[in-house]
């Protein structure tokens, strides 16, 4: 792994000490001529991007890579990156995308440009399918599992009514247990971790109830990259009017894509 | 070192924290005495009881004494549902308790019992005692005084102990130490007032089974 990233990043540093001398072109025109999309995906993260049993990376980021480079008629470049070099991964033009379980915030926008939506990532309320629960006021009189410190614990403890039981678990496996045991109705979480719980086939199924908090993933490219924004943004389009991209949520994330993603 | 010491949260949470000690409390009362009791049962059991008897008890000395205190209590929490026996976890943790201190309290008295000289038993018999009056007046309550330091140390542990039941949210005082650490982000602060009550506490019981044993035992009988 070590070896394939240093020859990544020599490759990459020896493409942009190439380009040096060009003036800034045309990024779409740069991967078209080149043949190839070098895309920033994240390896420490499933079911976004990770190592699978055979070395070779998986996940919803990586399948989503693929598919843009499929539908660009080039080949696909993974680049794996932290979520703190990410950034810096794109704005030394070592990659042309980052598709990794990006957010958007002010800060991030001044530097980079994003995408459309392509994937859900939110906070959430949990539970059994026949269970009523569509907003906070539902959980009058119901006991809701969270991991302690987490966003959903801090927000739910602002929002569920006074005679609502919390319980707060040291970490997401006690949550999970908790909730998979019985001992709790329902469990306020990220859609990752329900995500983990559908993969194991388990006898509760953890249904989205309501949100708490959402933040859904962008690719993000560099700014000032029209033609490029225009593709990404119309492939993207066009996988979520085909049902490609909600195959690519249910094959990862266990769950259909929220309708107003 | 440029850390400003900061407690002005205890303003704010010092319900919480209150809360925690009258659980952590409440857990230490219902296990010590149920699982002392438990413990003088298994202990006769063990050293007196009929044959058959002897292995079972031991079985359950042996399995509680040689696995994790937090293994026993996830079982039991997250695992005995599948069963269907679904405790909550206030519940969860008192059984766990009483199960554990039953166990190490066992071993603890029996020591105490077969310290009994034989000819102790004799005289009771002599007396006309049945065979429980002769344990209950004659065996048991010196096994208990000859034991009673090294029983308070047990509870004592156990109370300690009782520090991971946090993990299934039980609202002890752990829990709510770290409770506090996870809003203020005071971990020093949270962590030292909860040390300092634990002290505390266990100074408390030590010196609280130190009068109840002198209640107890009045006389202090020669060796």
């Amino acid at each position: 792994m070590l070896t394939r990233r240093l020859f990544v990043a020599a490759a990459a540093l020896a493409a942009s000490l190439g380009f040096a001398g060009v003036s800034h072109a045309d990024a779409l025109a740069d991967i078209t001529a080149r043949g190839t999309l070098r895309v920033a995906v994240p390896q420490d993260f499933p079911p976004f991007g990770s190592v699978g049993a055979d070395m070779t990376p998986q996940g919803y980021d990586i399948d989503m890579a693929k598919m843009i480079a499929e539908k660009m008629g080039v080949k696909v470049e993974l680049v794996p990156v932290t979520s703190a070099n990410r950034i810096p991964y794109l704005q030394t033009n070592k990659v042309d995308l980052v598709i990794s379980s990006l957010g958007k915030n002010a800060e991030r926008e001044k530097v980079i440009d994003f995408s459309t939506a392509y994937a859900p990532f939110f906070n959430g309320v949990f539970g059994p399918a026949d269970l009523a629960l569509s907003k906070a006021e539902d959980l009058k009189g119901k006991t809701v599992a969270v991991t302690r410190g987490s966003v959903e614990d801090l927000e739910l403890t602002k929002i569920a009514p006074s005679d609502a039981t919390i319980k707060r678990y040291e970490d997401n496996n006690g949550t999970i247990s908790a909730f998979l045991s019985g001992q709790v109705e329902v469990v306020a979480t990220g859609n990752v971790v329900a995500a983990a719980i559908l993969a194991k086939n388990p006898p509760k199924r953890p249904e989205m109830k309501f949100l708490i908090k959402n933040s859904p993933c962008y690719i993000g490219l560099n700014k000032n990259e029209a033609a490029l924004l225009e593709k990404v943004n119309a492939v993207v389009a066009a996988a979520k009017a085909d049902g490609s991209l909600n195959a690519i949520a249910k094959k990862w994330l266990g769950q259909d894509l929220p309708k107003d993603l | 070192m440029s850390y400003q010491f900061d407690f002005l949260w205890l303003g704010e949470y010092w319900p919480q924290i209150a809360k925690g000690i009258a659980i952590t409390g409440q857990l230490t009362l219902v296990g010590g005495v149920v699982g002392v009791s438990l413990g003088i049962a298994c202990a006769w059991a063990r050293a007196l009881g009929p044959g058959f008897l002897k292995p079972v008890v031991g079985a359950y000395v042996e399995l509680i004494r040689n696995t994790p205190f937090l293994i026993q209590l996830f079982f039991i929490f997250f695992g005995l549902p599948s069963l269907g026996v679904q405790l909550g976890e206030l519940s969860a943790a008192n059984l766990a308790m009483i199960i554990n201190l039953g166990a190490y309290s066992c071993e603890i008295i029996r020591a105490g019992i077969q310290a009994t000289p034989r000819g102790q038993f004799e005289a009771g018999a002599s007396l006309a005692m049945t065979p429980f009056e002769t344990f209950r007046h004659v065996v048991l309550v010196p096994s208990l005084q000859r034991i009673w330091p090294a029983l308070s140390s047990q509870v004592v542990i156990v109370m300690l102990g009782s520090a991971v039941v946090s993990q299934i949210a039980v609202e002890d005082l752990t829990f709510a130490a770290n409770f506090i650490q996870s809003r203020t982000f005071r971990a020093f602060e949270a962590y030292i007032v909860s040390t300092l009550i634990y002290l505390a506490l266990a100074i408390l019981l030590r010196q609280a089974m130190l009068a109840l044993g002198g209640l107890v035992f009045p006389r202090r009988a020669a060796r």
